[in-house]
């Protein structure tokens, strides 16, 4: 396997979706490449930082407009 | 709630009782709208999508099943409203995804080799600076692929409910998730190192 294939093949690895062959075969190759090991693990961080970011109450705007609530009651009503 | 509370508050809501839709409504909406605004980028969007979910809901209330949570039943109706508007939508000019993934030389390797982030995501995302440059990131990516990213990573959908959510095969969604974190990656890439 080249770097190509690990990266191909990286989402797959982390699912557990790769035959044991191939995850040797794939783990082989992370043993002798650090810049394949570096893209794997800033891959999961970016999975973990996409999560958390959108996970953060605190940054959002956590809010129920009166207006909107005013307009769906009528349009409900109205149904 | 308690499970009581939930309980009455649906047999308000079938009954058609109109103080019990304007408490769901009051309770739901801030979860609602945090929602339609991570898929639709214009406020009167996300706001018409929450508007429709929440008449939807108020039309099939009927069909409600009692040992479904509201909250979760509410979120799935609002997936498919604010799908349905990104379809109807005019698609703006995406750029080419290929433009994030990484390069190779001719035996394989990387052309620029990746080096590991000093902090965890866990321990720089403690900077709101850090989490408005993920969320903008995400914003940023193609909308094929974003919207992948939204249902996979973040709402944690399966991949099978991804792919009959947007018509497209369970291969094509795994095709698009891998390319969209790779595109993320790449445009959090510069940051994450300048953090070390």
């Amino acid at each position: 396997m080249n770097c190509i294939e690990i990266i191909d093949f990286l989402a797959s690895y982390i699912d557990g979706e790769l035959p044991p062959e191939t995850v040797a075969e794939f783990e082989r190759h992370l043993a002798v490449c650090p810049s394949c090991v570096a893209y794997l693990e800033t891959y999961r961080e970016t999975i973990r930082a996409a999560r958390f970011a959108s996970a953060q109450k605190d940054d959002l705007v956590d809010d129920a407009p009166e207006e909107l609530i005013a307009a769906i009651v009528a349009a409900a009503r109205a149904k | 709630m308690d499970t009581t509370t939930r309980a009455a508050l649906v047999s308000d809501l079938k009954a058609g009782e109109p103080t019990a839709f304007e408490a769901l409504v009051r309770m739901q909406m801030p979860a609602l709208l945090r929602a339609a605004r991570r898929f639709l980028r214009s406020e009167e969007d996300a706001r018409d999508a929450v508007q429709d979910t929440f008449v939807s809901a108020f039309k099939s209330i009927g069909t409600f099943q009692e040992n479904s949570q509201l909250a979760t039943w509410l979120h799935r109706i609002l997936i498919n409203s604010c799908l349905m508007k990104l379809r109807t939508q005019k698609r703006r000019p995406e750029e080419d995804i290929e433009t994030y993934l990484p390069r190779f030389q001719d035996d394989g390797h990387q052309v620029e080799p990746s080096v590991p982030w000093a902090e965890t995501a866990e321990s720089i995302l403690q900077r709101k600076q850090t989490r408005d440059l993920v969320r903008a990131s995400i914003d940023s990516l193609p909308e094929t692929y974003r919207v992948v990213l939204l249902l996979r990573d973040i709402e944690e959908m399966t991949t099978e409910e991804t792919a009959k959510l947007l018509g497209i095969t369970a291969n094509a969604v795994k095709v698009r998730l891998h390319r969209a974190r790779q595109a993320l990656r790449t445009l959090l890439d510069p940051h994450m190192r300048s953090m070390r």
